[in-house]
């Protein structure tokens, strides 16, 4: 369906700039009234559209919510499907750059598909808001027109540990994540935290993306204390289904990707009891957040998780943006400094504001699943408030040292 | 030797899964001489079909055998009609057929993905067989420890369905020498239409009674089809014992491979594959080169 609609358009935007070749009309010159173009980056087929309807439904909750206008500018909405590849979310930013003329884009969802798009959003000067959590682009390697309103890999982990070491009092861990950069950023920033407070990984296991059986890795957990998983897209139910199914009873510890509102309504009762920290929590009692799940109830009828909830604040994050420069969005370097400069006291996932590399300062939630009158649900049991990406570390210091990898930290003998 | 014991077993489980999803696959590659693209999709489909069921509509619930029948069923009549109005319009042009399986698989994905959404959608375990069952100091699984025993109960039924009955001869026949048992009067595209829906019912059957262990989620397709074409190719199309074999080979490298040599995971498991064209292009059992 979507392709149709993007061949028609491909058709029109020829015949449109056939025309406008042919006969040279000036540009019309009002800026001002134009509708400021708004371009989504996301997954609508294949295995990560789950995230990436969410993704879609963030957005549109907003649009509704503000009646389709960002400081007194109409907003057109463009939303591309990427198909979850970097070749594909390299020609859909392309095509919603040069073809659409997008203000902004948000998304894409995954690292890879923004590894592939980096550096031809900095060149192309187009400011860019994603969810996908590779760390470098705001750490070693920072894009100035890249901005993450969500979370880093390891931003949510390193408070996790903390948590694991010191309320929940684990001492010998086992790690278990996808064999790719999320996992490997997450799994080291939590066994650097872990150890810092007196613990021990003892173990790290990497199963591939597509893993349909996990046994073979749950047969190596034992002799430990806890584990914490990793795991993205439809994986954490797979995980957890089969290490309830295996018998293993020790306590599960997760992410943002893991413990994700969303997923509660497809987890079974082996999920109760996860402890997870998320940067956005359905529970939060925030205005904003109220708004936010309210508008998710009533145009989709389903409650909301980090994905629809992040696209939720990227847009807010723009409109603010928008107000700030007084509706003005056509000097590009001017209106990213406004983006940056946005600092937000109510979103549904508490205070936004970002630090100079461009990632999220706010707060991240420790929530136990538990069930409540035939729900699951996430009860947030602590807050940690104010958490940047170098958690208590010093951002030299933790920028000298590589970034978090397979073998980094490396496991202690 | 808890953990080599777990790991033995739970290879003899995956195994028997798939054997399940791959006899079909070899029947219809030994006797239409292609490799059916769609069986990662009549995989999916029947687990989807079949938690459908499972979970109830409008209040409309079964138990979870009598959804895994229908489900077999429904999907069975899908392929016969997939093969009967779709590849038999293409006869003898395999390479149009591959094609067309292939389109199929990316149409049923994004259906799939239509009715469903992108949720992945847990199966939950049989009430009578959610527990445990012992020996000793060991622990398993009893729905794993089932998957066993219907896949030999499986593999016993369809050995007399091919070897003691008419239309098993037939089916050999069409294996061995499609012309030829044209030519003795077998009509030989309506076994085509028999062995497609038999296979796509068995990949069906295969998705739903994996489904407890590997849930339901966009990309099961994916992630299944590569492991019947590795079972096939091992094990030679067409035979059953080949597929058999294959089956529990692959199950223990996929086990034992990723628990000793996770950064080899897949390297151990296609290895033995490639050794086999290069050695043995017909595989283990098989009749006929591919």
């Amino acid at each position: 369906m979507s392709r149709k609609v993007t061949r028609r358009k491909f058709m029109a935007a020829t015949a449109a700039g056939a025309v406008a070749a042919t006969f040279k009309f000036p540009a019309p010159a009002i800026a001002q009234a134009a509708p400021f173009k708004l371009g989504l980056l996301t997954i609508k087929t294949g295995p990560l559209a789950q995230g990436g309807i969410q993704m879609e439904q963030g957005v549109i909750t907003y649009l509704k919510e503000k009646d389709n206008t960002f400081a007194g500018r109409k907003v057109d909405f463009v939303s591309a499907d990427t198909g979850g590849s970097p070749a594909g979310a390299k020609t859909k930013a392309q095509e919603l750059v040069e073809r659409d003329k997008v203000d902004t884009i948000v998304g894409p969802l995954a690292a890879f598909e923004l590894l592939a798009i980096t550096d031809y959003i900095a060149q192309a000067k187009t400011p860019l808001l994603s969810l996908a959590a590779a760390e470098d682009l705001t750490q070693r390697r920072p894009n100035p027109y890249f901005l993450r309103a969500s979370a880093c890999s390891s931003q949510a982990m390193h408070p996790m540990a903390d948590y694991a070491a010191k309320e929940m009092k684990l001492k010998n861990m086992i790690t278990i994540s996808e064999d790719f950069a999320f996992g490997y950023e997450q799994m080291g920033g939590f066994q650097q935290t872990f150890e810092d407070n007196g613990g021990r990984i003892l173990k790290k296991l990497w199963p591939p993306l597509a893993t349909p059986d996990y046994t073979p890795y749950l047969a190596q957990i034992a002799d430990c204390d806890g584990v914490c998983q990793g795991f993205a897209g439809g994986n954490p139910l797979k995980f957890m289904k089969q290490y309830g199914s295996a018998g293993l009873k020790f306590p599960v510890v997760t992410g943002q990707t893991g413990g994700d509102d969303a997923l509660l309504r497809s987890y079974g009762d082996e999920a109760i009891g996860l402890v997870s920290c998320c940067p956005y929590t359905l529970d939060a009692e925030t205005e904003a957040n109220k708004r936010f799940v309210a508008g998710m109830q009533k145009n989709f009828n389903l409650d909301p998780g980090f994905y629809a909830a992040g696209l939720y604040i990227n847009c807010m994050v723009i409109d603010a943006a928008l107000t700030k420069a007084g509706g003005k969005s056509d000097d590009k370097a001017e209106f990213m400094k406004a983006l940056r400069s946005v600092s937000l006291s109510d979103t549904p996932r508490g205070p936004v504001k970002f630090d100079h590399l461009g990632n999220a300062v706010g707060n991240f939630y420790i929530r136990n699943c538990e069930k409540v009158g035939g729900k699951l649900v996430n009860k947030t049991v602590k807050t940690y408030t104010n958490v940047s990406q170098f958690w208590t570390y010093d951002e030299q210091k933790f920028l000298q040292q590589p970034v978090y990898s397979r073998d980094f930290p490396p496991l202690k003998s | 030797m808890n953990f080599w014991l777990v790991l033995a077993v739970n290879s003899i489980t995956f195994g028997g899964l798939l054997f399940l999803l791959s006899a079909g696959f070899s029947l219809i590659f030994g006797l239409m001489r292609i490799p059916n693209l769609t069986h990662g999709s009549l995989f999916m489909l029947g687990a989807y079909i079949g938690v459908t069921f499972v979970l109830g509509i409008h209040g409309f619930q079964l138990n979870f055998w009598l959804a895994a029948v229908l489900a077999t069923l429904s999907v069975a009549a899908l392929g016969a009609l997939a093969e009967r109005f779709l590849l038999r319009r293409m006869p003898g042009d395999q390479l149009a057929q591959v094609l067309v399986t292939l389109g199929l698989s990316f149409m049923a994905a994004d259906l799939c993905l239509m009715i469903w959404g992108g949720d992945p959608i847990s199966v939950p375990t049989p009430p009578e067989l959610d527990g445990f069952a012992r020996f000793g100091v060991l622990v398993f699984p009893a729905y794993r420890l089932a998957i066993i025993v219907i896949a030999i109960v499986f593999a016993i039924g369809l050995w007399l369905l091919l070897d003691r009955t008419r239309l098993g001869a037939m089916i050999r026949a069409g294996v061995d020498d499609p012309d030829m048992a044209r030519v003795v009067g077998i009509r030989v595209s309506q076994l085509f239409t028999i062995v497609f829906a038999l296979g796509a019912g068995l990949a069906a059957f295969a998705g739903i009674i994996g489904g407890p262990i590997l849930s339901v989620y966009p990309g099961l397709d994916q992630d299944m089809l590569p492991l019947a074409l590795v079972v096939v190719i091992l094990g030679g199309t067409g035979s059953l014992l080949g597929s058999f074999v294959g089956s529990i080979i692959i199950g223990f490298i996929y086990n034992f491979g990723q628990a000793l040599l996770p950064e080899l995971a897949y390297f151990v498991l296609f290895l033995p594959m490639l050794l086999v064209l290069l050695l043995r292009p017909q595989g283990l059992f098989g009749r006929h080169v591919p």
